[in-house]
């Protein structure tokens, strides 16, 4: 049942309210503080809407960070490579550790779900000595190849909303005379479409926003993502130019946010009913 | 079409994590003939599921063998085995129109695409997909229960598979679809002219489809006759009370000498009740002379009571508990000294008062005897 308006009660409706304004908060800080002139971003007290917006400072923050467009479009060659390197390989891993028997199945997915214990930075100097013995220091590859071999996180997402597809759809698709790739390709995935989408927008989130690895295995300036080229903005000589970094920051989440308002319906379907029949 | 043979076939589930082995099908032997229906039953856990998961190829036989048409497909996997199978819960893949779920083995299979259409249309019209609506083009989330069932069937029916299995296939339907159902299965046996392999709980399904019936229980097989030879010649006190509704009547009692130099079954009870005896025919006493003064269980069905005793049949007196009106007949129920019975009569005006003492004639023509310690019948 939905929860109507008199059976939702209105201390839960008060602290989602809270609560929700507290999350927004810093973004309309970092929308008002783009719209402000330099001198108005540190005043205190606080002002929270500039006096008269600044629309320029788009502009003036693309060309502060550099060649923009094409930091935009490396962070959208590695978002597209990472997006469906990640949906296909873990969906093909969960598949394996979901419905197919096998001696040890579960121990292996232990040791996988183990591994998101690891933090990045623990692993950051053995991966960097990886890849720089197969080459691939400067190059993109350190930022893409590794999504094709599926992360732990997704696999146990993905687990857990292929577990709740009855079994019964397998064995008839099997006596119809699907192979069992086929069965995953034709029957399972057109079935786990939200959950898919769900890694898809996460996975898409976590590589344009990230800022680590292109750091570490990129050398070129011509190969920075919008996430390293917003460094340009911070720290120059001459102080940081807080509006310019905002205004920049606006339009790097710019894309995320409008994906996600796109898929929201589909996203949220799919975490709400990941493990649940 | 084909002929199916089930030879020595175990199944049989190792011990894990603290359960114990489990043996689901014990030494299962039996032939489904060419056109034959064959329907599998007993109660959940019997193994009847396990064993035609076993001829789909969908388990795993532990021992024994499976021939299809005199091949042994123990090794063939399950879309190399020319069968078809219809699921419990229908398993239509729920992303893909009607049309597609009753095509998409045929697809897989490279049948020309309108080779395809010819057989889905000519199964659709055959289950009434198309009318009054045409259904061909809804998901399986827009159709009823019983709409769903058909579409089920005729992905199985599109195939022309050499066998059929059902998988408990109207147990999710009420009662009402379930016995609609049932015919229009029953009918398509007749006009496929195909092997067909049938598991259900419900021994009314298998007693109003079958060509034959496999009792199970336990893993094994209890009885393999004809409806009507279950019913009136079970083998043993498990299908005598599972099969029939309402079940046979069992009453426990001694063969003692009658005077004729026949044998006479007494009822054994407690006093101060009086036991219910009858005599048994000069040809049934020969047959159990052996179990004289031994103890025995007789049984006889709910029809071969009589409410009106007469002096040619044996009297049962007994308390009447419950009479329940079906519209055409009429159960009634008694406690008699030490058991209950359960009479059925077409007599639906009876005028009979619950509490009441009443007399019934017992036909003993077609009782049945029963080995109290083995549980098997002693009459064959």
């Amino acid at each position: 049942m939905k929860p109507t308006h008199s059976s939702f009660p209105w201390f839960s409706r008060l602290a989602l309210i809270l609560l929700g304004v507290l999350f927004l908060l810093p973004f309309f800080w970092m929308v008002s503080t783009s719209l402000k002139p330099l001198n108005e971003t540190m005043k205190l007290p606080l002002e929270w809407l500039p006096t008269s917006p600044q629309w320029h400072n788009y502009p003036d923050a693309m060309k502060a960070m550099g060649p923009f467009w094409l930091y935009a479009r490396n962070s959208l060659f590695l978002a597209f490579l990472n997006v469906v390197g990640t949906v296909f390989s873990s969906a093909l891993v969960a598949y394996g550790f979901s419905r197919l028997d096998w001696r040890g199945r579960d121990t292996c997915f232990f040791v996988l779900l183990a591994t998101m214990m690891i933090p990045f930075p623990v692993v950051m100097v053995p991966i960097y000595g990886l890849f720089r013995a197969l080459g691939w220091i400067g190059t993109f590859q350190p930022l893409w190849v590794p999504a094709f071999l599926a992360g732990a996180f997704n696999v146990f997402l993905l687990r857990q909303f292929f577990l709740s597809i009855p079994k019964d759809l397998s064995e008839a698709a099997r006596i119809d005379g699907c192979s069992e790739f086929r069965i995953f390709w034709q029957i399972i995935l057109p079935l786990a479409k939200p959950a898919l989408l769900t890694v898809a927008l996460f996975q898409f989130m976590a590589t344009w926003n990230d800022f680590l690895g292109p750091l570490i295995f990129l050398a070129r300036e011509e190969q920075y993502t919008l996430a390293l080229g917003l460094q340009a903005l911070q720290g120059t000589i001459s102080g940081t130019p807080w509006h310019h970094l905002m205004a920049a920051s606006t339009l790097v989440l710019l894309p995320v946010l409008v994906l996600f308002f796109l898929t929201q319906r589909t996203f949220i379907r799919g975490i709400a009913t990941t493990g649940l029949k | 079409m084909a002929k199916v043979l089930i030879e020595n076939l175990y199944k049989i589930y190792p011990a894990e994590k603290g359960r114990p082995e489990k043996i689901a099908v014990d030494n299962a032997n039996f032939e489904i003939q060419d056109r034959e229906f064959m329907v599998l039953v007993g109660p959940s856990g019997c193994g009847k599921t396990t064993t035609l998961r076993m001829v789909a190829g969908l388990e795993e036989i532990t021992r024994g063998s499976i021939y299809l048409d005199g091949k042994k497909i123990n090794e063939v996997p399950p879309k190399d085995r020319d069968i078809a199978m219809v699921f419990q819960n229908y398993a239509l893949y729920p992303h893909m129109p009607v049309y597609r779920n009753m095509a998409f083995g045929l697809e897989l299979r490279g049948v020309p695409k309108d080779e395809i259409r010819r057989r889905v249309d000519s199964a659709a019209k055959i289950l009434g997909l198309l009318e009054p609506d045409n259904l061909l083009e809804r998901k399986p989330k827009a159709l009823s229960g019983g709409q769903r069932q058909r579409v089920a069937l005729g992905r199985a029916i599109v195939r022309k598979p050499k066998a059929f299995l059902f998988d408990e296939p109207l147990s999710n339907l009420d009662a009402k679809m379930r016995v609609e159902t049932r015919t229009e299965i029953s009918k398509l046996h007749r006009q496929l002219d195909s092997t067909m392999i049938y598991v259900t709980h419900d021994q009314t399904e298998a007693m109003t489809m079958a060509d034959r019936i496999v009792v199970m229980r336990y893993g094994k097989i209890q009885q393999i006759a004809a409806p009507l030879e279950l019913y009136h010649r079970p083998a043993n006190l498990f299908v005598a009370g599972f099969i029939g509704s309402p079940p046979m009547n069992l009453l426990q009692g001694t063969l003692e000498a009658a005077p004729n130099g026949t044998l006479e079954f007494v009822e054994k009870v407690t006093s101060p009740h009086l036991p219910f005896r009858g005599v048994l025919s000069t040809d049934t006493s020969r047959k159990l002379s052996s179990r004289q003064g031994k103890e025995v269980i007789l049984g006889f069905r709910p029809e071969q009571l009589h409410p009106n005793a007469t002096s040619s049949n044996p009297t049962l007196q007994g308390i009447l508990e419950v009479v329940e009106p079906m519209g055409a007949e009429t159960y009634l129920y008694l406690k008699t000294g030490a058991h209950s019975c359960i009479c059925r009569t077409t007599e639906t005006d009876l005028g009979l008062k619950e509490g009441s003492k009443i007399n019934l004639g017992v036909d003993l023509s077609r009782a049945v005897f029963f080995d109290p310690k083995t549980e098997e019948t002693i009459l064959t």
